[in-house]
């Protein structure tokens, strides 16, 4: 419908030069229209696209744009990022603009990650660290997770929106590994955000840290701390990091794993050792309080499901 | 007869003349001041990469030393801009790796940086000194350890705030085993555990170290070993402080502070615990800078920290300082220059924080030199607003986030138009403003008459119609950068003040109402723009009135660019579509 208009007003000459080339030899022309507010007012009454005067009620603008008007637009900005029956039926076929589209495309990052991947003009090696996408997986996670009657209440949308309120994700992430380092019950509350739990490996000289909630899976842990700790195969890694890169990943830790010289533990809320796989996902992400990639020679002769700690003598 | 000053003398003359907009007029003047000034000009800054090609500037600017670039938009920090938007540092580096051996400095904003990036530095610039990265992402701690290992006059080595893949401490071992010429060194975003035996050896033998910014991994341990190894600091982060509190820990920690005399500038404190303040009371009173905005401290443990700092300039701080804290501020703080109080819970559901505009009205009130405020507080009222507009008609730059969208002014129930009227008109040196809360396009008819020097304006929630954006693209003089997400505008006003965006640097606008055909119209015909459409379905297969995710529009003089990914949509990409849908004649 506004294509049509938009090449309505292309057939009127002197309405094409006013309206779309405010440019050099224009401007003299375009200077005198542009600062009175009643004459841009009759511009824009010419190309029928109404506006209100600065006083009044917003503007109609269903018929130009085929969305909604403006107060509907309110209440869709409330409830911006849910997947709201009402409102979806209330719009038109831009039901997505406000709402879907956002939360949507929290949901396709990884696609764009994966077309980052591919798409590598002047061969530029992009790394980006899991932290980055961890991000709006928890964005995503809060939403999809969210308490569940709260959907159409105010409260609960405001909380939702995305990049709301303006705060860095540096420092969202830093507050978020603080207050569950901070508050006990972290575990049990849904939709917190981060939860991070360190993870140790035999002989790595440092820790690495993991958001369990961005997993949903052993299998998706386990892969990303493979990636993360494959480096540690080798003995050390060189100042020549592509190179030493490309040889890293012939040696996976997976392998290592498959061979069992590494087994997979962590530490519950009651301080015992235990391997890794045995609880359900949900179970042991409330109970996991921290990693170790061990030795399998540490584990030798330790019953599956209670692995002691080898080095805790206090424990017998 | 022309009197033509001898290129020398013009050299000599010039060489006086540092800022950037100077040195742009002078070389608008002539062709020979043109060439003097562009083979004499040592710094550049281009605030956005892909307003020019960086073969341009190599070959414009041979002798440059310093060179600062800026890439993604703004709101790229607040999760708006995709992965793999664009933004990387590679062409740069290469091109100035070409032409411009003497660069010395080198700082990066919102860009993507890989380690080849960082290794092909570390070998091209033989006096490389300084490297800054803020914000940016897409490398490793080895090409860190590249840096650190080549660069032999390095001094400054600063990560802020950077999404860096931690492969381990190790990196730090890599300086040189002579002594360094290190003053600045931060890697604070860093997660993983650094060898505290290198870092205590690295400074050292860093006897020009001025400024240390340590990661959350640094103990309270460490910092006491590293606070005697260089108490000459002016500058300090310090690691976690979430140590349990031993007597003798404390006691040594005190000890520490109080030989850093000529401590000016205190960050860091992350999970800092109340015990532990006292252990820097003797600090305070030479603190310009405090930065307590990841200490979860609260009243009335603050006040007794802040009300020791009668010289603090700088101050980030929680909303767990409350406003009474900022009273306690306004009184004591009398040189504040830079507030920033920032939400400890930004889930609107937590908040209980008795923070209010109160605050902020004390400290308008008490601190005669306050020209910076960022302030997020849930709700606001016109007349704080109009009492901190009269109080402070120095301030320079004002962000306010109402944290409640749409939120009016509490007590009187009606928009903030008044309240950002009066620090429009009441501000004349405005440069920076941010608004939020409940306005109606009034506010914004007022900001585009009054807020003349205003160059970057951010917006979200607000307005009603395109009058909105009208009144800002015809009024605000100064205009360079606007940012606007979630406001119910289209594309007229975008398009009648379409010559506009040429005298900006860029329009930022997201969960607006412009439509993909206006998007189509204004590449075609402002060549000089770029205009980018970020979207996650492929604009071209939907209806041209419907309207588009995000369009970040810049000018520049490099033409379209080459690296954008699937979902960046520009007229370049598909010129035959541009020209079929829209038959101009």
């Amino acid at each position: 419908m506004s294509y049509r208009l938009l090449s309505v007003d292309k057939e009127e000459p002197g309405l094409k030069e006013r309206n779309y080339l405010g440019l050099s030899d224009c401007s003299s022309v375009d200077s005198s229209t542009i600062p009175n507010v009643e004459k841009s007012n009759l511009n824009f009454k010419a190309t029928e696209l109404r506006l209100g005067l600065p006083e009044s009620q917003s503007p109609e603008r269903e018929t130009d744009f085929g969305l909604l008007s403006p107060r509907t637009l309110d209440e869709k900005l409330l409830f911006p990022l849910l997947p709201c029956k009402d409102n979806a039926s209330a719009t038109t076929g831009h039901k997505n603009v406000v709402s879907g589209n956002k939360r949507g495309f929290a949901d396709t990052w990884d696609e764009f990650s994966g077309v980052k991947g591919s798409v590598r003009p002047g061969g530029i090696n992009m790394m980006m660290s899991p932290k980055v996408k961890d991000v709006p997986k928890s964005i995503q996670d809060e939403r999809s997770h969210a308490k569940g009657g709260g959907l159409n209440n105010a409260p609960a949308a405001k909380a939702q929106v995305v990049g709301w309120p303006p705060i860095r994700s540096y420092r969202k992430n830093t507050m978020a590994s603080s207050t569950s380092k901070n508050t006990d019950e972290v575990d049990g509350k849904p939709g917190l955000g981060a939860l991070f739990v360190k993870v140790s490996m035999d002989g790595a000289p440092y820790l690495r840290k993991v958001d369990l909630r961005t997993y949903t899976s052993y299998q998706q842990l386990s892969s990303a701390l493979e990636k993360m700790f494959s480096c540690f195969t080798l003995g050390q890694y060189g100042l020549h990091g592509a190179q030493g890169k490309e040889r890293m990943s012939e040696i996976k830790l997976k392998d290592l794993l498959h061979g069992s010289e590494f087994v997979l533990t962590y530490e519950d809320k009651d301080g015992d050792w235990m391997l890794v796989g045995d609880v359900p996902w949900e179970i042991f992400t409330e109970t996991c309080q921290k990693l170790k990639i061990m030795k399998g020679s540490d584990s030798i002769g330790l019953a599956p499901g209670a692995v002691e700690k080898s080095k805790n003598k206090e424990r017998v | 007869m022309g009197l033509r000053l001898p290129s020398k003398v013009l050299e000599h003359i010039l060489s006086f003349i540092d800022s950037n907009e100077d040195r742009n007029s002078v070389s608008l003047v002539c062709k020979s001041w043109f060439e003097t000034e562009r083979k004499t000009r040592k710094r550049v800054f281009v605030g956005n990469c892909y307003a020019v090609s960086p073969a341009a500037v190599a070959k414009r600017f041979p002798e440059v030393r310093s060179l600062t670039l800026k890439g993604k938009p703004h709101f790229a920090d607040y999760n708006l801009v995709p992965d793999g938007w664009g933004g990387y540092a590679w062409p740069w580096i290469e091109a100035m790796a070409a032409k411009c051996p003497s660069l010395e400095e080198i700082r990066l904003k919102r860009m993507v940086v890989t380690d080849e990036c960082l290794e092909k530095i570390a070998a091209s610039f033989k006096d490389f000194k300084v490297l800054v990265l803020t914000s940016c992402e897409g490398f490793s701690t080895d090409g860190i350890a590249a840096i650190a290992a080549t660069c032999r006059n390095l001094r400054v080595l600063e990560l802020r705030e950077c999404i860096v893949e931690d492969l381990g401490g190790d990196w730090l071992s890599y300086f040189p085993e002579t002594s360094t010429s290190l003053v600045s060194l931060d890697f604070s975003c860093l997660d993983s555990e650094v060898k505290i035996s290198d870092l205590e050896r690295l400074v050292s033998r860093s006897p020009n170290l001025k400024s240390l910014k340590l990661n959350p991994a640094v103990t309270l341990d460490g910092l006491v070993s590293l606070l005697r190894r260089a108490p000459q600091l002016t500058e300090l982060g310090t690691g976690s402080f979430a140590a349990q509190l031993k007597p003798e820990a404390f006691s040594k920690l005190s000890e520490a502070f109080s030989n850093c005399k000529q401590l000016q500038s205190l960050s860091g404190l992350w999970d800092v615990l109340p015990e532990y303040l006292p252990a820097l009371y003797s600090v305070c009173p030479g603190l310009t800078s405090l930065n307590l905005s990841y200490a979860t401290v609260r009243m009335p443990d603050l006040v007794e920290l802040l009300r020791r700092c009668s010289k603090l300039q700088k101050l980030w701080v929680m909303d767990l300082i409350e406003d009474k804290g900022l009273e306690a501020v306004a009184s004591y703080c009398k040189e504040l220059r830079e507030l920033r109080v920032f939400p400890s819970a930004p889930d609107l559901d937590e908040a209980n924080i008795p923070l209010t505009e109160q605050g902020l009205v004390f400290v308008s009130k008490g601190c005669r030199k306050l020209e910076s405020v960022l302030y997020f507080c849930v709700q606001f009222t016109n007349a704080a607003l109009l009492t901190i507009a009269r109080k402070r008609p120095n301030l320079k730059c004002f962000r306010l986030c109402v944290i409640e969208p749409f939120a009016p002014d509490y007590k009187t129930n009606e928009p903030l138009d008044k309240g950002f009227k009066a620090i429009a008109e009441g501000c004349k040196d405005l440069r920076r403003l941010s608004v939020s809360g409940l306005l109606s396009d009034k506010a914004f008819k007022y900001i585009g008459k009054h807020a003349k020097k205003v160059r970057m304006l951010s917006i979200a929630f607000a307005g009603d119609s395109d009058l909105m954006l009208h009144h800002l693209l015809s009024g605000c003089e100064s205009l360079k950068k606007l940012e606007i997400r979630d406001c119910p505008f289209g594309d007229t006003a975008l398009l009648e003040h379409a010559a506009k965006l040429e005298t900006m640097r860029s329009l930022w606008m997201s969960s607006c109402f412009v439509s993909f055909g206006a998007c189509k119209l204004l590449s075609q015909k402002m060549p000089r723009l770029n205009v980018e459409v970020i979207d996650e379905h492929p604009p071209e297969t939907r209806p041209e009135s419907s309207p588009v995710e995000r369009i970040y529009i810049y000018r520049t003089v490099a033409g379209p660019r080459m690296d954008t990914p699937e979902f960046v949509w520009t007229i370049h990409k598909n010129p035959e579509i541009g020209v079929s849908h829209l038959a101009i004649k």
